[in-house]
């Protein structure tokens, strides 16, 4: 039942071949089995079973909200969700508890989804592996997967290392790993960069950005203005097309949301691709580009050449300067956006906990020095809270952006860096204007790393690798879709993007659908999570021990 | 009495800047000199910590960097995605709100309706004002 799509669960709900509780109480099993993938921050079991319950009222008296009641859901712990803790991961948020709903999140439970935790992520979205949050870092499933294993031959018993598992990608892992393991059968993350796109790869599922402007941002705790967009995760691409059809829609507490009208839609199913042009753009055959990414990204094309559809070269000529761009203007707003956290209206750390013994207690009793009392200043206060809550990766972002800020900086980077979005979003208007109706592109360069391997480098420097193909697309608040098309030679999940016009999402993912459809990418064999009880133990010992790194 | 104070925090901080010694980078652009430094962590109220923080900073500028060979002439920088579209206003009528009790309850410290926080006139120490400590 957990394998199934959300469409197929939605229809065996309504038949009473199983009911909202049973569904429920199946996923929070399943989310206690797979604790080790470190996907979810905070498991919201109360509340899960109490609205399954609801859930359970309404199909009895045949009065069932929609497509989404009773299907467990999963949110990134960026997204405000009242009464239950949103801690982005980081220290400076632990404890907080929002006295509201995101609206998005809002929208989720109005159509009666079962909520069944916040999930794991980079601090504040700041990554591309989802490994430097606060509460350690997200496991990827497919490192324990029947497939992954069998390729590395090894032994199923007697490992004594679990040292070599990989990273989810980033920052929305652990909401990519929730539904690449069953846990949930959608999830929300949120995209800056690629951030729902790149662990979408990494995790073998859908993971799809809409347009800027589409879906509101209300409760999103930002990151990039102007960049950010609510993402969501599903294992197939209708079943994204079923949340975007709940989620979009003019937001009047969000003044960025168009106000265009939007009905939710059901995905046409697409036969005839021959009347499509695809376009590939050639600046995207980065030298970095692994073989094997290469090789499906070109067998994707042929695919559409030989049913019909023109597919052509295209140029995007500044996309080489994308990654430095997105680093400036990101940096910079972070900077901003960072500056509401300073201690003192979302409480640091436990209140519960003992007061740490203050500066001037650490002198001789009887001479206090006052230079050294956080009491002192506001500024003394808000300095060694955010010495405390951010960690390095924030706290560089912070520096970096206020320095491209400072007013002798501010033309020559904030600026230029604008004036070179504007030609980045231009090279985009160019090509689709030029009859193109999506472009096709790798969603990262090679399958997920093993973590060991990952943090070798600081998080800017995987961030420009990483984000190579997926910020273009926030610069020009297009909508783009992973879709998981192979297995590499590893047995890992391979990825690859769509990006479409501005909001023409519908039709982004009416091509998606097809090809999806087309490459049919395999189950993860996860057996032993599923069914087995007694091998779990073994998973879970050994991955319990690499979690201490 | 207040929670938020930290153990090293504000102290080591301060005592690492008096320590820090301005190393050029071979790799970052030397832009980054104790001056800014000071500056910016006095803005930011966010400190360095330690020399690999400045050592990527400079990294982080170095590649910034690399914009100047665009060229932009006759650009305007693009602040949104949306520009193009009129931006909605909502009518000025009061639709929700009287949260004050919801709102109070995350703060640590609230006297009536107030959030309570330590004076705001204070500047952050200077480099130079530094007292000296004593260790025990």
């Amino acid at each position: 039942m957990l394998g199934r799509t959300l469409r197929e669960v939605s229809a065996a709900l309504k038949q009473g071949q199983i009911t909202p509780t049973e569904l429920c109480q199946k996923c929070l099993s399943l989310i206690k089995k797979t604790k080790f993938l470190n996907a979810y921050i905070t498991v919201s079991e109360e509340v899960a079973l109490k609205q399954a319950e609801e859930s359970e009222k309404r199909y009895k008296k045949g009065r069932s909200l929609g497509d989404l009641d009773g299907i467990p859901i999963a949110v990134k712990d960026n997204f405000s969700t009242s009464g239950i803790e949103t801690t982005c991961a980081s220290n400076m948020l632990k404890g907080y508890v929002p006295p509201y709903n995101a609206t998005v999140v809002q929208k989720l439970l109005d159509q009666g989804a079962v909520l069944m935790g916040k999930t794991n992520l980079d601090e504040f979205a700041m990554g591309s592996g989802s490994t430097d949050g606060a509460f350690g870092p997200v496991k990827n499933p497919w490192s324990y997967s029947k497939q992954y294993r069998e390729k590395r031959k090894q032994k199923p018993h007697g490992e004594k290392e679990d040292s070599d598992w990989l990273i989810t990608g980033g920052s929305s892992g652990g909401s990519a790993a929730a539904v690449a393991a069953f846990t949930c059968f959608a999830a929300l993350g949120s995209d800056t960069g690629g951030s729902t796109r790149n662990p979408a790869a990494h995790c073998g599922v859908v993971g799809f950005k809409p347009s800027y402007g589409l879906v509101s941002r209300h409760g999103l705790i930002p990151l990039v203005n102007s960049m950010d967009v609510p993402g969501i995760l599903t294992r197939c691409v209708d079943d994204a097309a079923i949340v975007l059809g709940m989620l979009a829609g003019h937001d009047p507490k969000d003044s960025t949301t168009i106000q265009d009208p939007v009905k939710p839609f059901t995905l046409p199913t697409l036969t005839d691709v021959s009347k499509l042009c695809i376009g590939i753009p050639k600046e995207y055959l980065a030298p970095e580009l692994s073989g094997e990414v290469r090789s499906f990204w070109s067998k994707a094309a042929n695919l559409f050449e030989s049913e019909g559809a023109k597919v052509i070269e295209v140029s995007l000529p500044h996309t080489s300067y994308s990654i430095v761009c997105y680093h400036v203007l990101c940096t910079s707003e972070v900077a901003s956006n960072m500056a509401r956290f300073d201690g003192l209206e979302y409480v640091l750390g436990d209140k519960e906990e003992e007061p740490l013994r203050t500066v001037s207690q650490n002198v001789n009793i009887g001479q206090k020095c006052h230079r050294c009392d956080i009491n002192v200043s506001t500024e003394a206060m808000y300095a060694a809270t955010r010495r405390e809550g951010f960690n390095d990766v924030v706290r560089g972002r912070i520096l970096a952006g206020n320095f491209f800020l400072l007013k002798e900086n501010y033309e020559n980077y904030f600026i230029k860096a604008q004036k070179v979005r504007r030609l980045i979003a231009n090279d985009f208007v160019k090509v689709f204007n030029s009859g193109v109706d999506v472009l096709l592109t790798p969603t990262t360069l090679r399958g997920a790393a093993p973590y060991l391997e990952f943090i070798k480098e600081d998080n800017r420097t995987r961030s420009a690798e990483d984000d190579i193909f997926t910020q273009a697309v926030n610069m020009a608040g297009l909508p783009a879709v992973s879709v998981p098309v192979a297995l590499s030679n590893l047995g890992l999940p391979i990825g690859l993007q769509f990006i479409g016009r501005a909001f023409c999402d519908q039709q982004l993912l009416k091509i998606a659908k097809w090809f999806e459809k087309q490459v049919q990418f395999p189950v993860i064999q996860l057996q032993e999570l599923m069914d087995d009880g007694s091998s779990i133990s073994e998973i879970e010992k050994l991955a319990s021990v690499s979690l201490k790194h | 009495m207040w929670a938020l104070a930290t153990r090293l925090g504000l102290r080591s901080w301060l005592g690492w800047r008096r320590g820090f010694t301005s190393k050029a980078d071979p790799q970052g652009s030397g832009r980054v000199t104790a001056e800014v430094i000071e500056h910016l962590e006095r803005l930011a109220l966010v400190d360095f910590g330690s020399q690999e923080a400045v050592a990527r900073l400079e990294k982080a500028i170095a590649f910034a960097d690399r914009l100047r060979a665009v060229d932009t002439d006759g650009v305007e920088p693009m602040e949104s995605v949306l520009e193009d579209r009129c931006l909605y206003l909502r009518s000025d009528s009061v639709v929700e709100g009287n949260c004050a009790e919801e709102l109070l309850q995350n703060a640590h410290q609230v006297v009536e309706e107030y959030f309570v926080a330590p004076p705001g006139n204070i500047s952050l120490p200077k480099q130079d004002e530094q007292e000296p400590f004593s260790d025990n």
